[in-house]
């Protein structure tokens, strides 16, 4: 196996793993945990692909990183906010019990 | 493929099918931060240093402690007495099957992936500064500008809401009787 394809192959399982934990669990943070490693596995695949690409110098890779990092920073934000508002509501965090859409 | 990579490969996995399946939400938590610790370790390997230890910051150091909080918030941190899983497990297994098989026969077989590394990378902060200056100014200031719209949000959605009443006398009242009771907790 090259060294690529082993980065590659560990950000897929990373993938899988918090596409796994967002469709199966019931706790809406876990859920939320679960997009962020999805979101980390895409970051890892861009690194390195920058890595190993032909042109390094260009930083790309590098920029779409840092920018979906900030992205990602804002998404957790919002995502927890919004959790601890329908906890609020509802009180509970179970996402299975969140079925109605007028409160 | 070398031993630290296997390492540090087999820590972030570990640690992340922790964070997906533990009962406990601060176990869940403090095993996501290992896992990202881990991801940092990757990127120090793939020589993007200031990615990774913007990693430790952001993922570590903000969001972390941010779903610490959003568990205490939500007394979360208590087990339930009930299974985790949510009633429909099995069609979330076989989906996460389907795409990780996917994922691992395209990586197999393409020919991207035959790649071997350029002998001497480098990124430094100086490099990384300028382009951040020049080619890609326009996005770093969308980004700034989306994540203060985005924190004003999330205050704004997380802020305890007042009944809708209240809300619109508040403003008349606040003119012509300042005494009169603004919003009530």
């Amino acid at each position: 196996m090259t060294p690529l394809a082993g980065y590659l192959l560990l950000s897929a399982m990373l993938f899988a793993i918090g596409l796994a934990g967002a469709l199966t669990r019931r706790n809406a943070i876990i859920v939320l945990i679960g997009i962020e490693l999805m979101l980390n596995a895409a970051n890892l695949n861009f690194i390195a692909f920058w890595r190993f690409s032909e042109h390094p110098e260009a930083l790309t890779g590098i920029m779409f990183v840092i920018f979906s990092i900030g992205v990602a920073a804002a998404e957790a934000a919002v995502g927890l906010a919004l959790i601890i508002a329908i906890y609020r509501h509802y009180r509970t965090t179970n996402v299975d019990e969140m079925d109605s859409l007028k409160g | 493929m070398t031993i630290a990579f296997a390492i540090v490969a087999i820590l972030t996995i570990a640690a992340s099918v922790a964070a997906m399946s533990l009962r406990n939400l601060i176990h869940c938590a403090l095993a996501m931060a290992v896992a990202f610790g881990g991801i940092a370790l990757l990127y120090l390997q793939l020589e993007a240093q200031f990615v990774g230890f913007a990693q430790i910051l952001v993922y570590i150091g903000a969001v972390a402690i941010l779903i610490v909080f959003a568990v205490l918030l939500t007394r979360g941190g208590e087990a339930p007495e009930k299974s985790v899983f949510s009633a429909s497990w099995i069609w979330g297994a076989l989906v996460t099957a389907a795409v990780f098989a996917t994922l691992a026969w395209t990586i197999k077989n393409s020919f991207a992936s035959q790649r071997e590394p350029p002998a001497n990378v480098e990124a430094t902060v100086k490099q990384i500064g300028d382009s951040l200056m020049t080619k890609f100014v326009l996005p770093l200031e969308v980004v700034g500008l989306l994540l203060t719209a985005a924190l004003i949000g999330a205050v704004i959605i997380a802020m305890r809401d007042e009944s809708p009443k209240t809300k619109m006398e508040d403003g008349r009242s606040k003119m012509e009787k300042p005494s009169a009771p603004g919003g009530h907790p």
